[in-house]
């Protein structure tokens, strides 16, 4: 993080902190940041909701590695059959205006009230972005790398493994930062409506109670897991572009 | 220079066009012999095939027409012993100079000992020494072009074909590294084969220089240079030098005035 963009976060929270102190915001509403880390800490060292945080990143793993990997399969074998792409390009252009969540009764319906709507949610909303990165990456190959790797009488796999897939790491990356995005978004937004445990249903819970002990620092703790998560990324990201040149 | 090392007999190539329209006759047909060890370019109006030619000879594409030898035998994929430089840049961004030259041997059923004494002959044939470790994107287009050359030179290859390789760079770095190909032929005794839009780097560099009417591309003239062995881009101040391009350019000019008035014409 540059020195600039921690001034603006540490310089909004302090606004946050002086707004709440000052009263302008209720402590009914939000109580004041150092409030908030305070019952974060003693959320964490009491170990309190461990149970419904590991339900909840399980879950957004499993929705996350699920979406990356079949998408990343799809993505594959889409870019081979012309038709079949042609057929579903229509389908990925307009899929982000289908409201997942409106499906929830119909995936309790099918699968209970178990774990297995959360993660279909997770799952949908980052699979056909993960497919659309990844087509878009294998679209991109130099010809004259595919003919390279003929001239060096690779297989297909061979150039698979060798060529096309080292070319789309950035790509890969990419998608996989869009797939654990998603799988938070899924996982958590329908952990509010569709579950009994998990971060999603206990900020949902706090909040009918007026619990803000609870529910301001189960968000602040999503946001750093979410903001870690993709920081990880977009390390490994930078340095694979600068690499490259390509940054 | 002795025996054919390529040969081309009545080679065609038309690709097949979409939607019931007739496909582009693109090349041919085109009879040629090249010799073992020899320096042979083709010059050529812009889209008249010349590097359909070099892919037909690569075994990349297959001609609809005709057959392509090398050493004798029918080339139907791609031959054992030919390695290829392409003009666009075909260095691998993520792999070092050296990983980028070592990967035409991976797979390769070599001893370890071996691979590493090629990879380092190259590197030091193409003037690498300082750049092992150094990423592509951190080199010119020079040299990026020599990483692909040496990638090329690993493979030791018999016969090397090279695609336009010099045409992103600029003047002074070409006939330098027209020098450098010019060394690595004569340490290599490869027969190279190369394509060029440039008359002067192709009579600076050929022994022979086959020129190319407009599509489909016909061998129309072959010029023997009768240049020695042992030359380097100082031939360019022979008298003779010039009166070589004058007449790979008096055979060029119609052709490509056809081509420009196809293209003007938008046909």
């Amino acid at each position: 993080m540059r020195l600039y963009q921690a001034v603006v976060i540490i310089g909004f929270v302090a606004l946050l902190e002086v707004l709440c102190l000052a009263g302008v915001i209720d402590k009914v509403t939000m109580p004041a940041p150092h409030i908030i880390l305070r019952d974060f800490v003693l959320m964490i060292a009491h170990g309190r909701y461990f149970s419904d945080i590991g339900v909840t990143m399980a879950n957004v793993l499993i929705a996350f590695a699920a979406a990356f990997i079949v998408g990343v399969l799809t993505g594959t074998i889409l870019h081979g059959y012309r038709t079949a792409r042609d057929v579903l390009d229509p389908l990925f252009a307009t899929y982000y205006a289908i409201p997942v969540f409106a499906f929830y009764p119909l995936f309790i319906v099918i699968f209970g009230l178990g774990d297995g709507p959360q993660l279909l949610i997770g799952f949908l909303l980052g699979v056909v972005a993960v497919i659309v990165t990844i087509l878009n990456g294998l679209d991109r190959v130099p010809n004259v790398l595919k003919k390279t790797a003929r001239i060096n009488r690779l297989t297909a796999l061979q150039t698979a493994m060798q060529v096309t897939l080292p070319f789309c790491a950035p790509y890969l990356l990419t998608a996989a930062k869009l797939a654990l995005a998603y799988a938070f978004i899924g996982v958590i937004g329908s952990e509010f409506i569709l579950a009994r445990s998990g971060m999603g249903y206990e900020i949902g819970f706090a909040y009918t109670n007026f619990d803000n002990a609870t529910m301001y620092p189960l968000i602040l703790l999503i946001l750093l897991m979410s903001i870690f998560a993709n920081g990880l990324l977009s390390r490994w990201e930078k340095l694979l572009l600068a690499r490259r040149g390509q940054h | 220079m002795s025996s054919a090392h390529v040969t081309l007999r009545g080679v065609t190539k038309v690709f097949p066009a979409s939607g019931g329209a007739s496909g582009v006759h693109a090349l041919g047909p085109i009879d040629l012999d090249i010799r073992k060890g020899e320096f042979f370019a083709v010059v050529g109006p812009s889209g008249c095939g010349k590097s359909t030619l070099l892919e037909l000879i690569a075994g990349l594409t297959t001609p609809s027409e005709g057959d392509v030898e090398f050493e004798g035998r029918k080339i139907a994929d791609i031959p054992d012993g030919v390695g290829v430089v392409f003009q666009e840049d075909a260095s691998f961004s993520w792999l070092n100079v050296r990983d980028n030259i070592e990967f035409s041997l991976r797979g390769k059923d070599l001893p370890a000992e071996e691979k590493a004494r090629r990879v380092e002959a190259a590197i030091v044939m193409m003037g690498l020494t300082d750049f092992a470790r150094t990423y592509p994107a951190q080199l010119s287009g020079g040299m990026r072009q020599r990483v692909c050359i040496a990638r090329t030179l690993v493979m030791e290859p018999r016969l090397i074909l090279l695609d336009e390789p010099f045409g992103a760079l600029d003047q002074q770095t070409r006939l330098l590294m027209g020098d450098e190909i010019l060394k690595l032929w004569r340490a290599t005794g490869a027969t190279v084969f190369l394509i060029t839009h440039a008359l002067d780097e192709a009579a600076m560099l050929a022994d022979r220089i086959g020129v190319m009417s407009a599509r489909p591309g016909r061998l129309i003239d072959v010029v023997e240079t009768n240049w020695p062995r042992d030359r380097d881009s100082r031939i360019v101040e022979r008298d003779n030098f010039g009166l070589l391009t004058s007449r790979l350019w008096k055979s060029l000019r119609e052709e490509s005035m056809k081509t420009m008035g196809r293209t003007m014409g938008g046909a």
